[in-house]
């Protein structure tokens, strides 16, 4: 007997006797015999308490550290109701809501998430939500080449590197050619978007805060991009729209991006949530999951997944898009912070963060063996040159138990010397103090 | 009663949920010209109203802890909570993707057991865990696919074979890979008719995506001829993981024939729905493929686990990191806690379920195709369709008695399909309640049939106007108030 099989030999025999067979061996008759019999080289069972320490085991085999680099993933702190909100049992171990009227809670939490990240960005619509941003950005891809019927695309040079790979990948496979807009001074360079913008490519691809951290200043680029009747997509990290201007603002067609800074912990690079927002025009062209809302035979609003003739289990071969599970839970997670920090908290800790990173900046670029890179306005992530060996500050920082920053040498050997800091609202001035001090050192 | 405020509803000005510490930094001005200008629509409201707001919300669900959920290919077992308590151990959670390597070796640990794990498992060679869900996971062994036939630089196979009976996902994700489907036409229980195939196969054809059982809970019966053709005919055999249950310790796919598959950890490995993801959908191939893997890969050198970049041979990257870790580390501590003992006995007894209940309803409802079923079967809805009550009606009808209704019209090979999957988790009360609620409904259907078609009534909405949400699509809270 077993804690998750219920059956008990009496019981086996009673539905043995309903199917009219004498064991469960007689159910498996049409499998080949060669494919039986495997004997199965897995560790015998634990029992819960030897699992715990098992994981005790192995939790101690990893280091928590005070990070102070982002990179795509960011240290901002969880509230303390949002774990117990998503572990209730409704909202964990519920399905896809294809049934409605069993399912408004999801439902209901997927609209609201919609709404707010409408707001956020600026856009008509978003949907239910994507596996990550990079993956978001890729989908995007697909839509603006689906809706244009071309297929050939534009990316900067300054969109984080892993959302670059992605996007290479899906597009190969899909026979669709990515070309780059090139970097001037850390942002997109708006004369390379003139050069190359033309009706052969679908739209183009920028990320705002780029991949240094930099705030990219998109005037003119909507002109550009409209007058060869392309697709504007912007890459934006959600968080950071409580202060910054937001892609409809600056003209874009398309918004996506990671929510992972919506107080999702650093789990080690996932579960995330991507999202994804459009235009109303572009609404029946956008993958994934929507929800919207309608009345039932009694006049009581009600919300329901809509739209479902763009999905892939109704389209099937003339889909789009493939994408069925998204990250749902984790719409909750991230509906619940921007409600409980609301507008206001949503802000004052994106600002905090910024404060504190542009106070790390001010304090690291003053040090002799470090130097500016660019003089374009970051949000809360920053590049710092020094002359140091990267090896050298990183290992001084993890041994007082600091992640340190990220060298660029991880994506490009050439600019391994380039620093990428990030500091949030969870760092303190005493942490950043330190911080400062042992690189003084070196 | 019925809970209908949305969170802007509710909202007050002022009101205020959070704390943070005191911003002691200067404070950074930026231009005007970057700072947005219009104000979003969030919420404002007190820690407590935003707790009895979600708290409300959830009573409009229904979780598998709340009732029998015998949703066909979703595999709804219980979702055990000692995964919760391990992934959300801080050990875990804190951990930046971008860690020096050796301060995260117990998740990468973590990683590479799961991955040998699931090898065993399955008898494929490698799995990568960096897939997000069954849907990515096909989509990375269809590049593989493609790769593997690219740099034998054979550019002809643009064709892949799908079953009519396959899920969406399974043609949906061979065009998203540049593939054109070519389906296969089935025998009538569904597995895939040998001679049809045959015609179809050609050096146009890279290869073949099967689930085994199929969607109709059969056993491919002659997989291993199918596996020798494709094979011969110079294409790969994809596996759709999402009927790996019954064959849990029994069976493995490798051994069948399968070069490329996926797994659903969210079915097979009990992590939890989550209304809709997380999921989780490693990647396996046989040895041959291993180098097109998605990068990166997690390896073990010199007893040291490591992350090694192979964007030179691989397909390329389909995460961003790494995938869904606090899912990966759901499914391994499932696999712990099974152990050998009971790994065989996941398969077996969601067969026996399966097998029980067919029996036990097919005296009411209309079996198509006779015969052991494994882990799922298919209704064609009512036996008696004299008074036109349809696999819908009894659908709405069974959320009145508290039983999540099985999956619905899919597969699209019969016209009122209801396919039933009652997972190894469920007991003989359990399941012998779902039979007696069955029953009642056929009786109903009978007795009283204008009572099932205007169902649901104890449910918090009845049944909804689809129609004209999709014509008129409302789509956020300002389009309510506008």
């Amino acid at each position: 007997m077993f804690k998750y099989l219920p059956h008990t030999n009496e019981e086996i025999n009673e539905m043995l006797e309903v199917i009219g067979i004498k064991n469960i061996d007689e159910l498996f008759l049409e499998v080949p015999k060669d494919l039986l019999g495997h004997d199965f080289d897995i560790p015998n069972a634990q029992s819960e308490l030897e699992i715990r320490k098992t994981f005790s085991d192995l939790a101690s085999k990893n280091k928590e550290l005070i990070p102070f680099m982002g990179a795509g993933a960011y240290d901002h702190y969880t509230p303390s109701i949002i774990s117990h909100l998503i572990s209730r049992q409704e909202f964990l171990t519920a399905y896809t809501p294809y049934q409605p009227e069993i399912s408004q809670g999801t439902l209901q939490y997927i609209f609201e998430f919609q709404s707010m990240i409408s707001t956020l960005t600026g856009m008509d619509v978003a949907n239910a939500s994507m596996y990550d941003g990079a993956t978001a950005t890729a989908e995007a891809m697909f839509m603006a080449c689906n809706s244009k019927k071309r297929n050939r695309i534009l990316i900067s040079k300054t969109v984080n590197p892993n959302i670059i790979k992605v996007v290479e990948t899906y597009a190969h496979y899909k026979g669709i050619e990515v070309d780059f807009l090139e970097e001037d001074k850390g942002a997109t360079s708006i004369k390379s978007l003139e050069e190359k913008m033309s009706k052969d490519y679908a739209g183009i691809i920028v990320q705002s805060p780029n991949f240094y951290g930099i705030i990219e200043d998109y005037t003119g680029f909507s002109d550009i991009v409209s007058e060869s009747k392309g697709v504007f997509i912007i890459n934006q990290d959600p968080s950071t729209l409580s202060v910054l201007k937001t892609p409809r603002e600056w003209g874009a067609d398309v918004a996506v991006g990671e929510c992972q800074t919506l107080g999702i912990p650093l789990s080690f690079g996932g579960p995330y949530i991507g999202y994804f927002a459009t235009t109303t025009k572009l609404m029946r062209k956008m993958p994934g999951r929507i929800c919207g809302v309608t009345e039932d035979t009694e006049g009581k609003r009600a919300f329901v997944l809509t739209l479902q003739a763009r999905e892939q289990h109704i389209r099937r071969d003339k889909a789009n898009s493939n994408i069925c599970s998204n990250q749902s839970l984790l719409a909750l997670f991230v509906t619940i912070y921007m409600a409980v920090m609301g507008k206001e908290g949503l802000k004052e800790v994106q600002t905090t963060s910024s404060d504190a990173t542009h106070y790390l900046y001010e304090k690291v670029t003053a040090l002799p063996k470090f130097s500016k890179v660019y003089n374009k306005e970051f949000f809360k992530e920053c590049l710092i040159e020094t002359t140091l060996d990267p090896k050298v500050i990183s290992q001084a920082l993890l041994d007082e138990g600091i992640l340190g920053p990220l060298s660029l040498g991880k994506f490009d050997k050439s600019r391994a010397n380039q620093l990428l800091f990030s500091a949030t609202e969870k760092r303190t001035l005493a942490e950043i103090d330190k911080l400062v001090s042992i690189l003084e050192v070196l | 009663m019925f809970y209908d405020n949305l969170i802007f509803e509710i909202s007050k000005k002022g009101h205020k949920g959070y704390s943070l510490p005191k911003n002691v930094f200067k404070s950074h001005q930026f231009p005007s010209e970057l700072l947005r200008e219009s104000s979003p629509l969030l919420p404002e409201v007190s820690e407590f109203e935003a707790v009895r707001h979600y708290t409300n919300v959830s009573f409009k669900n229904f979780g598998v802890e709340k009732g029998f959920y015998p949703l066909g290919s979703c595999t709804m077992k219980y979702n055990p909570k000692i995964n919760e308590d391990i992934a959300s151990m801080s050990g875990f959670a804190n951990i930046h993707p971008y860690q020096p390597i050796e301060t995260a070796q117990g998740t990468l640990e973590i990683y590479y057991k799961t991955q040998e794990l699931l090898s065993e498992i399955s008898g494929l060679h490698t799995f990568s865990l960096n897939p997000y869900a069954g849907a990515h996971g096909e989509l990375a062994g269809l590049m593989i696919m493609r790769k593997y036939h690219e740099d034998r630089s054979d550019f002809k196979r643009k064709n892949i074979i799908v079953p009519d009976s396959a899920h969406g996902t399974n043609p949906a994700s061979a065009t998203v890979a540049g593939f054109k489907s070519i389906e296969v036409k089935s025998n009538f229980d569904g597995t895939v008719n040998v001679d049809a195939l045959k015609e179809l196969l050609n050096d146009e054809v890279a290869g073949i995506m099967l689930t085994n059982p199929n969607t109709i809970g059969m056993f491919e019966k002659d997989i291993l001829e199918i596996a020798k053709l494709v094979h011969d005919a110079g294409g790969l055999l994809y596996y759709d993981g999402a009927n790996l249950n019954p064959l849990l310790g029994l069976v493995r796919p490798g051994d069948m024939g399968f070069d490329i598959m996926h797994i659903n950890l969210h079915k097979t490995f009990s992590t939890p729905h989550g209304g809709g993801g997380p999921g989780s959908g490693p990647v396996g191939v046989n040895e041959k493929l291993v180098h097109l893997l998605p990068s990166p890969v997690i390896k073990k050198v010199n007893n040291k686990y490591v992350i090694e970049d192979n964007n030179d041979t691989a397909i390329g990257q389909v995460s961003h990191f790494y995938g869904n870790m606090a899912v990966v580390i759901k499914a391994y501590t499932y696999i712990l806690t099974l152990g050998k003992e009971n790994l065989g006995n996941v398969g077996r007894h969601s067969v026996l379920n399966a097998n029980y209940i067919k029996e036990s309803l097919k005296t009411d409802y209309l079996l198509p195709i006779k015969g052991v079923c494994k882990h799922e079967f298919v209704f064609d809805g009512l036996i008696d369709k004299s008074h036109h009550v349809t696999t819908l009606d009894v659908a709405k009808r069974l959320l009145d008695y508290d039983v999540h209704p099985p999956t619905i019209y899919f597969p699209l090979i019969f016209k009122e399909s209801l396919m039933i999957e009652p997972p190894e988790t469920e007991s003989k009360t359990a399941i012998d309640n779902f039979i007696d609620v069955m029953r009642t409904v056929a009786e109903e259907a009978r007795t009283n049939p204008e009572l099932v078609k205007g169902a649901p009534y104890n449910t918090t909405v009845k049944r909804l106007d689809e129609a004209t949400a999709a014509r008129n699509p409302r789509v956020k809270f300002t389009d309510l108030i506008e």
